[in-house]
């Protein structure tokens, strides 16, 4: 079984084996029963961006940049441009005059920043020779700049006019950014988050961006920076590092450290694991809704709720190779409302809902996506092995594994995350997926495909509708 | 042996039975009128010989040198029209050309003029030779032939009047394409003759005005040799106009009239060159191209002088026909004909079904890609409305069953042995020839084959193997009894006598025809009752002429079979021939009704044609017409084609033919492709218990991978399981029968039938990964070890489709009661996908659980389907949505893969 063990107390689950779970091929819960493959890209596609309700972009490795239609599979626009592939992409919104208008800017390794128009397939801007290629883009919608953070951090406005930059970071660059309030930007640099704070200077088209705060509590490199709402953010680090800061005074809230239980293993099987345990704490990247955290672990999955600062559920073994990235599903709008609510008005309170409707969708390396549902334990008196997180509300911990802070949880807290179904399509590592909701979900990945998981039942329906539109139109057969 | 010649000599004589009373008969006021086409309507019973064993093409020509002479057949095949005189009879077909094609002097025009005439179209019968022909005449152009004219026809020859008639229009109008085509080419052949002959009187005409002016020079103006020269001269002055008036005509060719044709014909090939016809007639510019095809002899052309005398006309040799048309055209017309003779292969019954067939297909546009492959013939019915040239239209297209009968009564009326007349075009005059002509001669021929009906009852009803039969078929002549004697006229008696040339008594005509449609009676599913037995004979008669109820017989008749052997051997015995036709005949007939060729006689044509060289008075007997009758065309093509279709004959050779797959890439499917695999189907179906499960699989949509070592054994099974695959494209794009590589996802969405190779090399480890990670989408079925891994099936419509007990044993039986059940699936599924209230709320409150409620109880209740079979009925509807939305070929982004999350099991024999 999976065995998270807290501390060292367990001991030897060296001998455990990394087992794959299996779902069967009944999955009454799974509702993508139709799917399409859209082949256009001659490389790995690594980014997926929802335009808008119907259309999405992708871009890899051969440079290429495709806007698809989702409901149909239909290729839209052939964005070519790029030399090379594609690093960072980002959708980028501006009021029109009938409705929002989308942009698309893509960054490439060639060291080019473009901004297309995925209506005509125009490239509407373009800057080259950057100093260095861009490592991620992040739009601020509110002040209508855009910031590329590649070895250093530019700011831009939407003509392309570089504003204004920061200096040369570490070789690492910048590998993540997130929006914090009062202009403030937290930037993941290699072990640091670094805050900076954009002002705009006495004529207003120039901004001044200076550095406020460097954050160092992660002893190794930042993989994943997520904003969980208004008041805080979350980072998570390559050996399993979770802290959760305020947004407005950067403290950390939380830290989360998940171990593993590498000082208990017989020597030979420490030179086994050796090589990959490393990447199997590192988290590769996390996802919020409401009070919950989901953290994708090596190839474990861990669900963490901040307000009651416990941990919610978790699978060790999710997946059978690398969690790329997760994505929390509030089922029901209702349930998201009241969450967005509670948080905005800070006043959460906890007890008013269940986790019994939270789903979640993974992706892997391993070619497949997974959907879990966050479900009660059948038997409050099989806790497992409740906490092997160890829990320090501030500071430095002791790494000493060994030394455990136990802080069990509460039984009925304790929930597990079920597998409901997987979708097997792509015969290489998933790279990205984006949800349309009931449109469906999109995943890219190694194997140059793109696949549109589809709703069957929900299809069939719209082209029933269709049928008969279609036949009014012609007047009968 | 039942049925002696003694007893068929004592029938006889017995003065077409008018003295025989029937005890088993019915006072005449308790009979219900036959149905007034009698039982020759029966499609197999043709009481007429041939000489030949299948229709065929016949081009002749009315020679100027040796009068009327065949030129070439089509199929060219010596085999096929045998021992039949196609000099006679080309004597007969020449002799009936009422064009009125004449090229000369016109009274009060100083050139001759050239009348483009209509072809002229007639039917024409030979009892004699137990021929008839649809006969096209047509004209062509020839400098040298006298007055310019070459009279030609084409004749479409069969045994089956009937055929004929019926097949009118559609002859008319596929030969009308065939003429225009040789025709045009011919203008183009002759205006280049024009041409060169222009060159020569102007060559000739500047010689000799040099000559003359030498003399005139020598000897003076009024020399004798001057005004020889002079008026030779002045000869060839006027031969020079007058020719060029008529290149002028050739050229002035309305060419309008012949532009739908042209384009007709242009769809095969190039239609660009063909096009251009009308320019290089008008000689405007001519086409480089077509300049270059005609050779360096033309541009080399070097003008000769023309001799005063011309060489004496027998002396001459005539242009062949390919000589007399440019050869591209040549080469078109005999495609078309070859088209023409394959659209009309088969007997009646065969063509009309293939017609119903297509009628009925088109109807259902939006569901017959299903099941249904689409073939060139109606590929081209869709051009031919399409171009609005000479279309079939719906009256010419199959009418419905009533209809047929009345119509095949009129048409049958319309042509008489020896008669023939002309006709028109329009269906009007056609109707109100045939009611003038309403010839006693046609009921003569009608009655004299029912007067003599009694006497073959006699021999009958003798018959102890046929005991079921007996007393329905007596019902039945007694009927035909009395009323063929109320028809009868002595006039008529005359007429016919007149035609069989006094070699042969009128009494010996015995239609036997009528003997074997009563024993196939009694198995058609229409006729449980048979008591009634004039309500039965009506309704044999209809069904005879119903091609849909035809299927059915022929697929329940099989038990039936050796009955009807038996009978036909019986009748036999009043045919008088030595014991080895006896046995062709009898498979012969045997071969209609189960419509499958015994394995003794499988293409053997040339043993066919040992049955009937006998001598005249045996040729005329009908049962020897009938057995060659039977085996014209289809059945004898079905004989070399499915040479193994019956599973008895079937030995298990799998490893002696390598690629069995009659489904090549790239070529379209057709349904002889399909009917072939039937019996591998039938095969598979016996042999496999879990055979329904893996149809299912098909049915449903999930792709089904045979996997295997042996390409053979795939290949095999690829190919039985073909016929099951929805939508299977024109081209079988939907099958992969052979694939030595790894799969991937977008391959299942392309493919729903593979055949994998099994491979232990770590290729075959890669696809054996495939197979395990896309394990949810497919099925296995594993060729080596007789495994299926499928999801389980527990639905009734499968079983239909693949019963391992089924009594049915031959392979195209097989295909067509597969085809039936998929076209009620089909049937179903459409209406399935075009409730509204099944799809979609009805009114805006409902939630689309109450909708999906309705649906699940409409597929319970109103078709019976559990689930399995509604997932069949599901995944067509999602097909027929789909090629409703976006039409059949065209697709909006790329397809879409539907599947279901169902677990699997294992299934062993």
């Amino acid at each position: 079984m999976l065995r998270w063990i807290l501390g060292g107390r367990e001991t030897q689950g060296a001998v455990e084996k990394n087992t794959v779970l299996v779902i069967g091929d009944e999955q009454p819960k799974n509702v993508y029963t139709e799917l399409q493959v859209l082949k256009g890209h001659f490389d790995i596609v690594r980014f997926l961006v929802q335009i808008d309700n119907f259309r999405f972009a992708s871009g890899g490795d051969d440079g290429l940049v495709l806007v698809w239609n989702v409901e149909t599979g239909e290729r839209l626009q052939e964005l070519r441009g790029h030399s090379q592939q594609i690093t960072a992409m980002a959708a980028y919104s501006r009021p029109g005059r009938w409705a929002p208008h989308t942009d698309l800017l893509t960054a490439s390794s060639d060291r080019t920043l473009s901004m297309w128009d995925p209506d005509t397939g125009n490239r509407v801007q373009t800057v080259s020779d950057l100093q260095s290629s861009v490592k991620c883009l992040l739009v601020l919608g509110q002040l209508s700049l855009w910031i590329s953070g590649g070895n250093e951090m530019c700011v831009w406005n939407r003509n392309f006019d570089l504003l204004c930059r920061t200096d040369h970071h570490s070789d690492a660059g910048i590998a993540a950014m997130v929006e914090l309030p009062k202009n403030c930007i937290a930037a993941a640099v290699d072990k640091e988050i670094v805050i900076y704070r954009l002002s705009s200077v006495a004529n207003e088209a120039d901004m001044v961006v200076t550095e406020v705060r460097r954050l160092t509590d992660h002893r190794d490199s930042i993989r994943a920076l997520i904003t969980i709402n208004d008041q805080l953010f979350a980072s998570g680090s390559h050996i399993g590092e979770l802290i959760v800061w305020h947004s407005l005074d950067w403290t950390p809230q939380v830290f989360e450290c998940i171990l593993w239980d590498h000082p208990h293993v017989s020597p030979q099987e420490e030179i086994k694991l050796g090589g990959q345990k490393q990447s199997e704490m590192s988290i590769h990247h996390m996802a919020s809704v409401g009070e919950f955290i989901a953290a994708a672990v090596g190839s474990g999955l861990y669900i963490y709720n901040i307000l009651t600062r416990s941990v919610v559920a978790y699978r060790k073994t999710a997946h059978d190779s690398n969690i790329r990235q997760i994505l929390l599903l509030p089922d029901g709008t209702f349930a998201k409302t009241t969450y967005g609510q509670n948080i905005a008005s800070g006043t959460v309170k906890l007890g008013s809902f269940s986790h019994s409707f939270l789903q979640l969708m993974s992706c892997s390396e391993d070619g497949s996506v997974r959907i879990w549902e966050l479900q009660d334990l059948p038997l409050p008196a099989e806790p497992a092995s409740a906490g092997f997180f160890g829990m320090w509300s501030f500071g430095r911990t002791s790494k000493q594994a060994s030394q455990p802070v136990k802080k069990v949880q509460e039984a009925p807290a304790l929930c597990t995350l079920e597998l409901i179904g997987d979708l097997i399509g792509h015969s290489g590592a998933i790279q990205m997926f984006i949800n349309f909701t009931d449109r469906g979900l999109v995943s890219c990945s190694t194997d140059h495909l793109i696949i549109i998981w589809k709703n069957g039942e929900r299809e069939s329906r719209l082209r029933s509708s269709s049928l008969f539109h279609k036949l009014d139109q012609n007047g009968g057969l | 042996m039942i049925g002696s010649p003694d007893l068929v000599a004592f029938t006889k004589d017995d003065a077409f039975g008018q003295t025989y009373v029937d005890p088993w008969s019915i006072p005449e006021e308790f009979s219900v009128p036959l149905y007034m086409h009698d039982g020759n309507a029966n499609p197999w019973s043709k009481a007429n010989c041939a000489k030949f064993s299948k229709d065929f093409i016949l081009i002749s020509e009315f020679s100027e040198q040796v009068g009327p002479q065949p030129l070439l057949t089509i199929p060219d095949d010596p085999e096929i029209f045998g021992t039949f005189d196609l000099n006679y009879f080309s004597l007969r077909i020449m002799s009936v050309d009422y064009q009125a094609s004449f090229v000369g002097h016109l009274p009060g025009c100083g050139y001759p003029k050239i009348n483009f005439v209509e072809d002229s179209k007639v039917v024409l019968g030979d009892s004699k030779e137990g021929a008839f022909a649809y006969v096209h005449h047509l004209t062509l152009y020839d400098l040298e032939a006298r007055g310019f004219v070459r009279p030609f026809c084409m004749a479409y020859i069969s045994s089956d009047e009937k055929k004929i008639m019926q097949q009118l229009q559609e002859l008319s109008s596929e030969f009308s394409k065939a003429s225009e085509s040789l025709k045009a080419g011919n203008r183009k052949a002759f205006a280049d003759e024009l041409e060169k002959k222009l060159k020569d009187l102007e060559y000739t005409r500047a010689v000799l005005h040099k000559e003359a002016e030498r003399q005139k020079m020598n000897d003076g103006c009024y020399s004798t040799q001057a005004i020889e020269k002079a008026n030779e001269l002045a000869n060839v002055e006027k031969s020079f106009y007058e020719h060029k008036d008529l290149l002028k005509q050739v050229t002035s060719y309305p060419n309008r009239r012949t532009r739908s044709f042209d384009f007709l014909l242009s769809e095969s090939d190039t239609p660009a060159d063909l096009m251009d016809v009308d320019k290089i007639l008008d000689r405007v510019s001519p086409d480089p191209g077509m300049e270059n095809r005609r050779g360096e002899c033309k541009l080399s052309y070097t003008p000769q002088l023309i001799k005063a005398k011309p060489a004496k006309c027998f002396d001459k040799r005539l242009k062949t026909l390919e000589e007399l048309c440019d050869i591209y055209f040549f080469h078109q017309t005999m495609d078309q004909l070859r088209l023409i003779e394959d659209i009309f292969r088969g007997d009646l019954c065969y063509i009309y079904n293939r017609q119903i067939d297509e009628f009925l297909l088109k109807k259902q546009k939006t569901s017959n890609f299903l099941f249904e492959e689409k073939d060139d013939w109606q590929k081209e019915e869709v051009a031919k409305e399409f171009c609005g040239g000479n279309q079939i239209s719906d009256n010419t297209l199959p009418p419905s069953i009533s209809d047929l009968s009345c119509k095949l009564q009129t048409l049958e009326t319309c042509v008489s042995s020896e008669e023939s007349l002309v006709i028109n075009r329009e269906p009007e005059t056609e109707e109100g020839i045939q009611d003038t002509e309403s010839s006693p001669c046609d009921l003569t021929q009608e009655n004299s084959d029912e007067s003599t009906c009694a006497e073959i009852k006699g021999n009958l009803s003798s018959a102890d193997s046929a005991e079921t039969n007996k007393d329905q078929f007596d019902v039945q002549t007694c009927v035909v009894e009395s009323k063929s004697f109320t028809n009868l006229q002595p006039p008529c008696l005359e007429l016919q006598i007149c035609r069989t040339d006094g070699e042969k008594p009128f009494d010996e005509i015995s239609p036997v025809d009528f003997v074997v449609a009563a024993p196939t009676r009694p198995s058609h599913p229409g006729n449980a009752s048979l008591e009634d037995g004039v309500d039965a004979v009506n309704k044999e008669i209809l069904s005879a002429q119903d091609p849909d109820s035809n299927y059915g017989s022929i697929y329940e008749i099989e038990p039936f079979a050796h009955g009807d052997a038996s009978c036909c051997l019986r009748q036999e015995g009043l045919l008088d021939i030595d014991p080895l036709p006896h046995t062709a005949s009898g498979s012969c007939v045997e071969n209609v009704v189960k419509q499958e060729p015994p394995s003794c006689l499988q293409g053997d044509p040339g043993r066919l044609m040992n049955f009937t060289p006998n001598g005249g008075t045996l040729l005329e007997s009908p049962a020897a017409g009938l057995s060659l009758d039977l085996n014209t065309d289809e059945v004898s093509r079905r004989n070399a084609d499915d040479a193994s279709d019956t599973i008895s004959c079937f030995s298990v050779s799998t490893s002696s033919d390598r690629a069995p797959s009659p489904f090549p890439h790239g070529g379209p499917v057709t349904v002889k492709q399909k009917r072939k695999a039937g019996l591998s189907a039938l095969k598979f179906v016996r042999q496999y218990p879990f055979a329904q499960q893996a149809i299912f699989s098909l049915l449903s949509g999930r792709t089904l991978v045979v996997l295997g070592v042996d390409e053979a054994t795939v290949r095999k099974l690829v190919n039985a399981l073909t016929i099951f695959v929805p939508n299977l494209g024109k081209y079988g794009e939907r099958v992969q029968p052979w694939l030595t590589t790894s799969f991937q996802l977008a391959d299942l969405l392309n493919w729903k039938l593979i055949g994998l190779q099994r491979m232990s090399s770590p290729t075959g480890s890669s696809m054996l990964h495939s197979l395990n990670r896309y394990s949810r989408y497919i099925s296995v079925l594993d060729a080596d070890h007789k495994t299926l891994r499928c999801p389980p099936y527990r639905g009734s419509l499968v079983a239909r489709l693949a019963d391992h007990r089924t009594q049915i044993k031959c392979g195209c039986t097989y295909y067509t009661h597969v085809q039936s059940v998929l076209t009620e699936l089909t049937s179903k599924a459409f209406l399935y996908t075009f409730c509204y209230h099944l799809h979609l709320p009805i009114s805006p409150t409902e939630d689309p659980n109450t909708v999906a409620l309705r649906r699940a109880d409409f597929l319970h209740h109103h078709f019976g389907y559990g689930k399995e079979d509604s997932r069949i009925v599901q995944f067509l509807s999602e097909l027929i949505k789909d090629s409703y939305l976006h039409g059949p070929d065209k697709e909006v982004g790329p397809p879409v893969f539907c599947f279901n999350y169902v677990s699997s099991l294992t299934f062993r024999i």
